[in-house]
């Protein structure tokens, strides 16, 4: 490093003024409403006239710098070099001149990367890191994903849906990816409390934070051929793999019973009815790459029984509130298991506490 | 720059090259004449994909200087088949408040990363930030030096605060109720110390939304919820409601029916909204948006406390302040942003969430702490429970 220039600190990021196309600039605050002309374009009119169409490309989060290249060629040759990405990983290329969506669409779509997620669709995966990069990953997080979008890319390019659907994704219950909200959330679960390597442990752990670190306190210390180890109560053991990313000598992943458990039901939006959480739908589905076919048929039925059977602009969670979680089950065939029964912490508010029930039908 | 570069085969890989959804297998393939480290990730990931099993190891304090965050160290416990990715760290990079690039500052973030790193990126990380995925110890300092070069500094790990994001607001949304990205950019700038160096007992996050849609999930995914809304009436154009229904819009049933307080009224030539008991949902000016806006006094619902479950269970952030304006140099909020994070970082517990925190010490007492008054639109109701813990008593003389 040179030692002859002052060291650059706590810039923060660029301020967005750099990057945003003249049209905004002039209209900022000033739109006065919107239309949805096709799937994946929004066009935004102004009180002063002036438009500027969004084409909503998908990307698969992960981006290589090659591809992104790519991608500025494209806003280079339609959209003067000005886009956006989205909260969910789409990116977003801002036009100006209409005669310049068709052509963008056609070649957005001829470059790998296709449209829509507009409106009552399904819009991208919002997904986590996975066996690409975490070390307390249950599942792959990219590979369900590709598998997922493959199966329901219909509704992304469509706009066919009672009303928005979310999907996301977390390859543990961590949940970078804040999946704990969406319409239906596809989560990575260990079921084997993990294995303490004893030979090695005291070696490369230090024990008393490894003991602070369980949520449930299931770590004891204890002493195996002479050495400090740890044992684990198991029946405490919920899975989290805290301890496993203090101490790498306790290995929670497991092949055989790590897999994929499914929630529905989540918002995020305060349209109509509030936000709120998604809950347990399936317990477990194996892991099974390349394309993971039981993960990926229990979302496509779900999704299926759903858009059958909402009503216009009801989310997943808004319609089991109407039909009610009995018949959720019911009309999905997914079995209802103890599992399903909340036992953690102040679980006594989700037990049915009335007489109502829809008995017949 | 070209490494020499060994390939591995990937059959399983290669099946999610198939189908009409963008791979990303492709994108690792992109790099594979360029980068060692893109075929040693492939090489981890199909031996994961045959193995069922993650192969990463955790930890070890990397960073750049003064830095206490921004960078994940990240091993592979795999190093002896896959040397490429024997050090794979994540840097994350502040990004442009709504997400918001020209093809020129992306290209120079690529020259920069294809030169010191895998080539290989999140567009976005979850909170936001851009996320370069796997590098050296050694090139961190460079990255660093180079990144700031161009205007663009590192995000947060740790206990630290994270880069603040927000919806694209005003810049391209008629529903918008304060300039989402200006307050982005203006947070960013002012807590710079605490998005760099830790100084809380956990991770803190701050989204700003627009309006009650929440596109970015402020309400799920941040401790800081600011979320855009109106106190006056909808804005209304009865001459575009009627078009609406003349082009075949049930306003009875998609429009009405679905008002979560039963606030509207149509008797198929007029809509009346009563204003006074509308809880600004955004239904119905979502399905109409030609004829109906939010009202013209707009500010902003502050919530606090959301996050994913550990270690006490996901939460979503309760309303802490129910209206408040948002106008530079929005004194007022980073005013009441200081006044949460002070007992929180003095008594918060190792790795305790400000919405754990507040649920140990009570909502009550936390609102005393940071000198809020008590107000029934923080709670869905009042307490059910009859074991109301007094902090005096009366005493006979
Ligand atoms: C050490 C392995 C981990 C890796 C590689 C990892 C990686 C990441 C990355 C890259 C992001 C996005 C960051 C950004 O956009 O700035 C993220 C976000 C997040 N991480 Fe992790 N993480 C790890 C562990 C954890 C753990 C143990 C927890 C929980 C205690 C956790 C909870 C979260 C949450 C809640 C978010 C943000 C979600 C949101 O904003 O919606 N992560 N993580
Ligand atoms: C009681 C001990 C520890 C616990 C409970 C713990 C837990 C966690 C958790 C939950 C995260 C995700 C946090 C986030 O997303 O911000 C994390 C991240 C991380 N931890 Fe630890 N950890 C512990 C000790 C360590 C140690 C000893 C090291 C290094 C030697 C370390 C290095 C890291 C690094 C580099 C990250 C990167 C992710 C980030 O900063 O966001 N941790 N840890
Ligand atoms: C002017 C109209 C709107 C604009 C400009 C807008 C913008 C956006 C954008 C750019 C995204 C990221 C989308 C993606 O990548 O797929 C998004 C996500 C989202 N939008 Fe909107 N939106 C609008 C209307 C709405 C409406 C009408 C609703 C609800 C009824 C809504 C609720 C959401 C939600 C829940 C998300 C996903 C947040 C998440 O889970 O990460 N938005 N919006
Ligand atoms: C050892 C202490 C207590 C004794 C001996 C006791 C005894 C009784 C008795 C005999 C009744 C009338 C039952 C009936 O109508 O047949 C009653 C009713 C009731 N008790 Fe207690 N009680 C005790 C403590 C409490 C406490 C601590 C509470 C509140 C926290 C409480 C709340 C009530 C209520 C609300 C009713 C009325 C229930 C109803 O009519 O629905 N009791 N109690
Ligand atoms: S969800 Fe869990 S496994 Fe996945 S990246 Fe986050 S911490 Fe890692
Ligand atoms: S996985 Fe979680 S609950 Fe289980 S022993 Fe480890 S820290 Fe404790
Ligand atoms: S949150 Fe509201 S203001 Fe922001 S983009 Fe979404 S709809 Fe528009
Ligand atoms: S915004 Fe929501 S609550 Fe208000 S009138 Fe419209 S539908 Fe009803």
């Amino acid at each position: 490093m040179s030692e002859k220039q002052a060291r650059i600190t706590d810039i923060g990021p660029p301020h967005h003024d750099k990057f945003l196309p003249p049209v905004i600039k002039e209209n900022y605050g000033k739109w006065k409403y919107h239309e949805n002309p096709r799937p994946g374009v929004l066009v935004h009119v102004s009180h002063s006239g002036a438009k500027i169409w969004s084409v909503r490309c998908a990307t698969p989060r992960i981006l290589s710098v090659i591809s992104i290249r790519k991608i500025c060629e494209l806003a280079d040759k339609y959209a003067d070099g000005y886009l956006r990405f989205t909260s969910r990983n789409n990116f977003e290329l801002l036009i100006t001149k209409e005669a310049n969506v068709d052509p963008a669409i056609k070649e957005a779509i001829a470059i790998g990367y296709p449209v829509g997620g507009t409106g009552n669709s399904l819009s991208n995966i919002v997904h986590t890191q996975g066996w690409v990069h975490c070390h307390s990953a249950a599942t792959d997080a990219s590979g369900v994903v590709k598998a997922v979008m493959d199966e329901l890319f219909v509704h992304f390019q469509e706009q066919k849906l009672p009303a928005k659907l979310r999907i996301a994704l977390a390859c543990c219950l961590n949940m970078c990816g804040a999946v704990h909200c969406s319409d239906i959330s596809i989560l990575g679960v260990h079921r084997r409390p993990p294995k303490a390597d004893d030979a090695n442990l005291g070696k490369i752990c230090e024990v008393p934070n490894l003991i602070a670190s369980c949520p449930t306190a299931a770590i004891r210390p204890t002493t195996k051929n002479g050495v400090a180890t740890v044992e684990i109560e198991e029946e405490k053991c919920m899975f989290c793999a805290n301890c496993y990313t203090v101490c790498p000598a306790l290995p929670i992943n497991d092949a055989l019973n790590d897999g994929v458990s499914i929630w529905v039901g989540g918002k995020v939006s305060n349209a109509r009815s509030t936000p709120s959480f998604s809950k347990l739908a399936i317990p477990w589905l194996p892991n099974t790459p390349p394309r993971w076919p039981e993960v990926v048929s229990a979302v496509k039925n779900i999704v299926d029984v759903w858009a059958k059977d909402a009503r216009p602009y009801e989310r997943v969670g808004e319609w089991v509130s109407r039909i009610g979680w009995p018949r959720f089950f019911k009309k999905t065939g997914i079995e209802f298991t103890k599992h399903h029964i909340d036992d953690f912490k102040h679980c006594g508010g989700t037990f049915a506490t009335s007489t109502q029930m829809r008995h017949n039908g | 720059m070209t490494d020499n570069v060994k390939k591995h085969e990937t059959p399983l890989l290669d099946e999610l090259l198939k189908g009409p959804w963008p791979s990303f297998v492709k994108e690792f393939k992109t790099l594979q004449d360029k980068k060692a480290v893109a075929n040693d990730l492939l090489g981890q990931l199909e031996y994961s994909y045959k193995t069922k099993l993650g192969y990463w190891k955790h930890g070890g304090i990397v960073g750049v200087m003064g830095y206490g965050g921004g960078v994940i160290g990240r091993y592979s416990s795999l190093a002896e088949m896959f040397p490429a990715v024997k050090h794979f760290h994540t840097i994350r990079v502040n990004q442009p408040a709504g997400w918001f690039y020209t093809s020129k500052a992306l290209r120079t973030l690529c020259d920069i990363w294809e030169k010191r790193g895998s080539g290989i990126t999140n567009m976005h990380g979850s909170t936001g930030d851009i996320v370069f995925l796997g590098t050296n110890t050694e090139e961190l300092e460079p990255i660093f030096e180079e990144l700031t070069k161009e205007g663009f500094d590192l995000g947060g790990s740790g206990s630290n605060l994270r880069t603040p994001s927000c919806c694209n607001g005003q810049a391209r949304c008629e529903w918008a109720c304060y300039d989402t990205m200006g307050l982005c950019y203006d947070l960013t700038q002012t807590f710079q110390d605490e998005l760099h160096r830790p100084q809380f007992p956990y991770k803190f996050k701050i989204k700003m939304a627009g309006c009650p849609n929440d596109c970015v999930a402020s309400i799920a995914r941040s401790d800081l919820s600011i979320i855009g809304t109106w106190r006056d009436n909808i804005q209304m154009d009865q001459s575009a409601v009627l078009k609406y229904a003349s082009d075949g819009l049930d306003i009875q049933k998609i429009v009405v029916m679905n008002c979560p307080t039963k606030c509207l009224d149509w008797n198929g030539k007029e809509l009346k909204i009563d204003n006074s008991n509308c809880v600004k949902c955004m239904h119905c000016i979502n399905v109409m948006p030609k004829a109906l806006a939010p009202g013209k006094d707009r500010g902003a619902t502050v919530l606090l406390g959301s996050k994913a479950p550990i270690i006490e269970g996901a939460m979503l952030s309760s309303v802490l302040i129910p209206f408040i304006k948002l106008e530079p140099p929005f004194k007022e909020l980073k005013d009441v942003i200081g006044r949460i994070w002070e007992p929180w970082a003095e008594h918060g517990k190792n790795r305790e969430r400000i919405g754990e925190f507040i649920e140990r010490v009570g909502k009550g007492n936390f609102l005393e702490e940071v000198g809020i008054d008590p107000v029934p639109e923080m709670v869905k109701h009042p307490r059910e429970n009859p074991y109301i813990f007094y902090d005096e008593y009366l005493e006979d003389e």
